[in-house]
């Protein structure tokens, strides 16, 4: 059964320095709560794994959206995601050379998380071949060919904590994410050492039916009551 | 043509190649713009590869921009019968040849078929996101973009950036016309009617084949 604890407890398991993947895209599916909370703790040095580096300006007339706050305050060092783009910021600090930024494409990233939650010692995909990804040595482990077609053989990855959002959280930790949240958050929640979701809404165990579980209690560690990300 | 003529004709222009029915995954930018271009009586299911099958415009009602938004973080719904999915799923049906056309914008494309579209060295630095998986694995690959940059040519013999696939392009749509990507090469199957053959040509790096039965763009 997974703990259920405060937001100032979550970001006080995180270390300066830890790995953390964030589930979300463009800010939607992003653990706004405890995204925030992190972001004026003065913790630092992160190695951030999230598709994108989200954007200034949310739809709630946030100034910084989700995971924009983290780069905003220069908490990142190092970031693995695959399109930062519509941030800015990213670019800047990468071009300052305070930022490592490697870009992964999105796919891949998808899969080599699953693999990493998985048990699999990598992913074969046919994308990247021919493309400079290839030499992405951190990534990819070697170009195979199989029945006469080439693959990239893709690392799978894995970080200290994975901290992503649910709509519906029980009290079980079984996880039902609301309309287009649910992107890496399902794959994240099985790859890292330690899973933490922001709960919009807390349910009694057995409120989301077993059928409409998407993820399964047993890879989340703490749940964070966030109350209605909405208000 | 101005540039807003130019984005509408050719997006109406790719609009045509699209079936009734088709399952497709529009780039951000122009393509976006196709739904609202299909001939009537064709009615395609659009996929946003950060989870939704079926994404349709929301309304007043459904507007939920927290939790329900396309690749370009556009607050969207899904129409009846659609769904929303997570990352591994999405790809896997890009991937897995589950798309049918993906309609994408490009940096240059070469005579191969070749593209690049998600880096400029030193200057740029966006990413790829979906696009390397939409070329490699969706049925068909359609690029629309304008036929020069600053007056330079974007279709080449061989591209000079980063590359995002190798062979993969199927057909470009440009202002000028259209070309299709064969084993011979690139041939000029349609052009706009204010241009001759020799002026796309002379905007073009790649060669261009004339097809024999070349058609206006329309």
């Amino acid at each position: 059964m997974p703990k259920f604890i405060t937001l100032a407890e979550a970001v006080e398991m995180i270390p300066d320095g830890a790995s953390i993947m964030v589930g979300g895209f463009m800010g939607c599916g992003n653990p706004h709560k405890v995204i925030d909370a992190l972001s004026k703790s003065g913790k630092g040095n992160f190695k951030l794994i999230c598709n994108d580096g989200a954007q200034p300006g949310g739809p709630m007339g946030e100034e910084y959206y989700g995971v924009a706050k983290l780069i905003h305050n220069r908490q990142v060092k190092h970031m693995v995601a695959t399109h930062v783009g519509l941030n800015p910021e990213v670019g800047l600090q990468m071009n300052e050379g305070s930022m490592r930024v490697d870009l992964i494409p999105q796919g891949s990233f998808a899969e080599m998380i699953r693999a990493g939650g998985a048990g699999l010692g990598g992913v074969l995909t046919p994308t990247g071949v021919g493309t400079i990804v290839e030499d992405y040595r951190d990534y990819v482990h070697s170009v195979q060919e199989i029945d006469g077609r080439k693959y990239l053989l893709m690392k799978p990855l894995k970080a200290d904590f994975a901290l992503i959002s649910g709509y519906k959280v029980d009290k079980a930790g079984n996880v039902w994410y609301k309309g287009s949240t649910r992107n890496f958050g399902w794959a994240m929640a099985t790859a890292a050492k330690t899973v933490i979701v922001e709960a919009d809404n807390v349910v009694e165990a057995g409120e989301i039916e077993p059928e409409n579980v998407m993820t399964s209690g047993i890879f989340v560690d703490y749940v964070v009551d966030g109350g209605k990300a909405n208000g | 043509m101005d540039k807003e003529n130019i984005k509408s004709y050719i997006i109406a222009r790719a609009a045509k190649e699209l079936k009734d029915g088709d399952i497709v995954n529009l780039g951000i930018g122009m393509p976006t713009m196709i739904p609202n271009y299909l001939p009537e009586g064709v009615e395609v299911t659009i996929q946003a590869e950060n989870g939704l099958m079926g994404v349709v415009p929301c309304t007043k009602e459904s507007y939920d921009p927290v939790y329900k938004v396309d690749a370009g973080a556009t607050p969207v719904t899904v129409a009846p019968g659609g769904c929303y999915f997570d990352s591994c799923t999405s790809f896997g049906m890009i991937r897995g040849g589950h798309i049918d056309v993906t309609v994408l914008g490009a940096l240059e494309v070469d005579e191969k078929g070749s593209i690049s579209n998600w880096i400029i060295p030193g200057k740029k630095l966006p990413g790829m996101g979906g696009a390397m998986d939409l070329v490699v694995g969706a049925k068909r690959v359609i690029v629309t973009m304008e036929h020069t940059q600053k007056g330079e040519p974007k279709i080449l013999k061989n591209c000079r950036l980063p590359l995002t696939a190798i062979n993969c392009v199927d057909l470009i749509i440009t202002e000028m016309g259209v070309m299709e990507v064969t084993d011979a090469g690139l041939v000029l199957s349609e052009i706009n009617p204010e241009f001759t053959p020799e002026q796309v040509q002379g905007a073009t790096e790649a060669t261009l084949i004339v097809s024999p039965n070349l058609k206006p763009m329309a």
